[in-house]
């Protein structure tokens, strides 16, 4: 399953072994992981809490990884992400792209998490000693996104 | 297509917009002429209060029928799934 929805921290070197799987056509592996920063507003921050909506999640993901598949020569993706209450330097997010040369791995593995920042339905909530607050979408990664629509694909 | 009764809209509300409704989601069974996800926009912010304020046209709202994204013009039918949500922020 390259598409993952879980509450449970992950291991990075597990994971991306498991996405290489010993496959000798794979001479690129590029990995991107998101983390829980400490503030919030000007507040530190105490939690994180990931929502998801469960059923559009997983197709969300698992179509943004076939556009990627489609654009870029890669052998294969995969893409983990937490749900439920996180805190401070926790891992959220972690996206593996596995192709045969760096450029196809590197620009797969942006681009699966732009879209993913802009397409798949997630929300964080964050807590601090002032209260919670639903955190506001932001236009710089709606503006990461909408750039892979006018950039023709590397390496293609 | 889902499993609800083919004459109600299942609603499916998400983060901010569950806090705001205080619901989760509801059954509904809208006019014959809400057939769009505007129209059934429209629909839902008449009830007024909250509905209004945050339907309002000017609001970022996000729509999905039966798990994908919908536009304005999307077509709603009985037996549907449409969640109401803001714009995403994971990652």
């Amino acid at each position: 399953m390259p598409v993952r929805i879980q509450e449970a921290d992950f291991d990075l070197t597990t994971e991306l072994a498991a996405l290489r799987a010993g496959d000798p056509r794979v001479g690129a592996v590029a990995a991107f992981i998101g983390t829980v920063r400490d503030v919030a507003g000007n507040a530190p921050l105490a939690t994180m809490t990931l929502e998801h909506y469960p059923g559009m999640t997983e197709r969300s993901l698992t179509a943004i990884v076939d556009i990627a598949k489609s654009r870029w020569d890669i052998v294969d993706a995969l893409v983990i992400h937490r749900v439920g209450a996180l805190r401070p330097a926790d891992q959220i997010v972690l996206v593996g792209v596995t192709s045969a040369h760096r450029g196809d791995a590197f620009a797969a593995c942006e681009f699966i998490m732009d879209y993913l920042k802009t397409r798949a339905p997630f929300w964080k909530k964050e807590t601090t000693a002032e209260g919670s607050r639903w955190v506001e979408a932001r236009a710089s990664d709606d503006e990461a996104a909408a750039r892979w629509q006018s950039e023709p694909p590397r390496g293609a | 297509m889902r499993d609800n009764p083919v004459d109600t809209l299942t609603l499916v509300y998400l983060a901010r917009l569950r806090d705001a409704f205080g619901a989760s989601g509801e059954a509904v069974r809208p006019p014959a002429d809400v057939a769009t996800i505007a129209s059934l926009r429209a629909w839902l912010a008449a009830r007024g209060g909250v509905w209004a304020t945050e339907l309002a046209p000017e609001r970022a709202v996000r729509f999905a029928v039966n798990h994908d994204i919908a536009q304005p013009e999307t077509a709603v039918r009985p037996g549907d799934e449409v969640a109401l949500f803001p714009p995403v922020t994971g990652g």
